[in-house]
């Protein structure tokens, strides 16, 4: 081909370099709705499924050159690519189901940070790796329980990126809580440092339970978890975890009551976004 | 290496080389896998007027690998000279690692990369957590030795972790149970 900018850019063309063409995720996915379930609604619970997983994943990317070792590295990597890929399908599928025909870019990188409907868990500043390792467990946990639930959701698509994220975060799960019993039943260092952490992300755990009027409708319809049946589970597991880390549960409580997902975040989120969105807001149009 | 064909007149032998065409595409990740091998090619359908439906499904949600796949299916499939090509994502039932053919799995071995062990059984109820090391037999794909140990649960892509065999000392990969 004579142009070279016209080769790169032909999707056809196996040796992509700025794209494959195809962009969307759900590509070719059946996206209708079934009855009984508001798409407003559905669209609404799709973004804070999809704004958790994006703004955790975010913060996981954040330890790339950070992190105390190359494989702890990795695996925060792995962890943070698992949690990106399900904000795509969940993001595509907000914008579907709203009929805006907002793409999960213009979902990602085109909202300001009250429009966004993440746990304030998620979007809370980075610490040291013993409080990662409390967060990711705290988020882990509470998330594995509800994409189990929402695995037998009425609605078939997030049925189905629910049952693949559940294998998925299954790993992430028993990697913090490797973590946490490690560095609990460690040096009196390694202790001190994940106590410590755990203390900080504690005050977000009420929040994580309380739910959203848009989760408790989808929840009524059959198509959504309500967060406050995850609490039992979540308990049991925490409890296993600090068990074998002979550490104590904090015993801070915040009622925390519709915060992230009514859209109010702390000014980490608008840092982070800050972060995430300034090459999409500096090219605006442009793809990737 | 799938050669470019001209496409045949007879719709049976139209469908059955769209399919062989499909299935020979290399994942970009694993290259010593066809599609197939994976086992995440889940349908080739010829509509009779030149236009093929290919349907896939992704190993893991957030596999990059994912849009070079569709890309290259869909450039093997144009290169064999069938028109219009589209290629769709089913997500349900999610893939797991026991689609991988026995193929797939000699094929990995050879490469020296472990194949997956039987995928866990999931249990009614809660999943349950796994804290300590997992008690799993892989072997070293590269002298053979049962002695092996996990190094880590993540490596250099999603489906794989990394292993380190006791007796010939080696660091190996391993395909993940899913």
């Amino acid at each position: 081909m004579a142009d070279a900018y016209e080769a790169i850019n032909d999707a056809d063309d196996p040796r992509w370099a700025y794209g494959t063409g195809f962009a969307d995720p759900l590509a070719g996915v059946d996206t209708r709705l079934p009855g009984g379930v508001d798409a407003r609604d559905l669209s609404a619970y799709c973004l804070m499924l999809g704004d958790d997983a994006l703004v955790m994943s975010h913060r996981l990317q954040e330890w790339c050159t950070h992190a105390p070792e190359l494989e702890e590295e990795v695996a925060l990597a792995n962890i943070a690519l698992d949690l990106l890929g399900q904000a795509r399908l969940l993001l595509s599928r907000a914008g579907a189901a709203d009929g805006s025909g907002r793409d999960e870019d213009a979902l990602a990188f085109l909202r300001g940070p009250e429009e966004f409907r993440n746990v304030r868990l998620a979007e809370a500043e980075n610490g040291d790796f013993g409080q990662e390792m409390a967060r990711l467990l705290v988020f882990a946990t509470w998330r594995l329980a509800l994409l189990d639930r929402l695995a037998s959701s009425r609605d078939p698509v997030l049925a189905a990126v629910a049952a693949k994220g559940v294998k998925e975060v299954a790993y992430h799960r028993d990697y913090a809580a490797g973590w946490v019993v490690r560095l609990g039943d460690g040096t009196p260092y390694s202790r001190e440092r994940v106590t410590e952490g755990l203390a900080a992300v504690w005050p977000d755990v009420a929040e994580l339970f309380v739910p959203h009027e848009v989760e408790a409708r989808l929840a009524r319809a059959g198509a959504g978890v309500d967060p406050a049946t995850l609490r039992e589970e979540f308990d049991d597991v925490i409890g296993q975890v600090l068990t074998a880390a002979t550490l104590t549960r904090p015993s801070t409580t915040v009622a925390g009551s519709g915060l992230g997902r009514g859209g109010d975040h702390t000014p980490a989120l608008t840092r982070l976004l800050d972060e995430l969105q300034s090459v999409a807001r500096a090219h605006q149009g442009a793809t990737w | 290496m799938v050669s470019p064909r001209a496409r045949s007149g007879a719709p049976g032998r139209e469908a059955s080389s769209a399919w062989e065409v499909a299935r020979a595409v290399l994942d970009p990740e694993l290259p010593m896998l066809t599609l197939d091998d994976l086992g995440i090619l889940r349908g080739v359908e010829e509509t009779g007027d030149g236009s093929v439906v290919v349907t896939v499904t992704p190993t893991y949600s957030g596999c990059p690998a994912m849009a070079a796949i569709r890309a290259d299916l869909s450039a093997a499939l144009r290169a064999a000279g069938y028109a219009d090509v589209e290629v769709r994502t089913v997500l349900t039932p999610a893939w797991t690692t026991d689609w991988i053919t026995e193929e797939g799995r000699r094929r990995l071995a050879d490469a020296g990369v472990a194949p997956p062990g039987q995928a866990p059984a999931r249990r009614s109820g809660p999943v349950p957590l796994t804290l300590g090391p997992v008690r799993r037999s892989v072997g070293c794909p590269r002298c053979g030795s049962g002695d092996t140990e996990e190094v880590s649960r993540f490596g250099s892509t999603a489906c794989k972790d990394l292993w380190r065999c006791r007796a010939c000392r080696e660091p190996f990969e391993h395909v993940k149970e899913l």
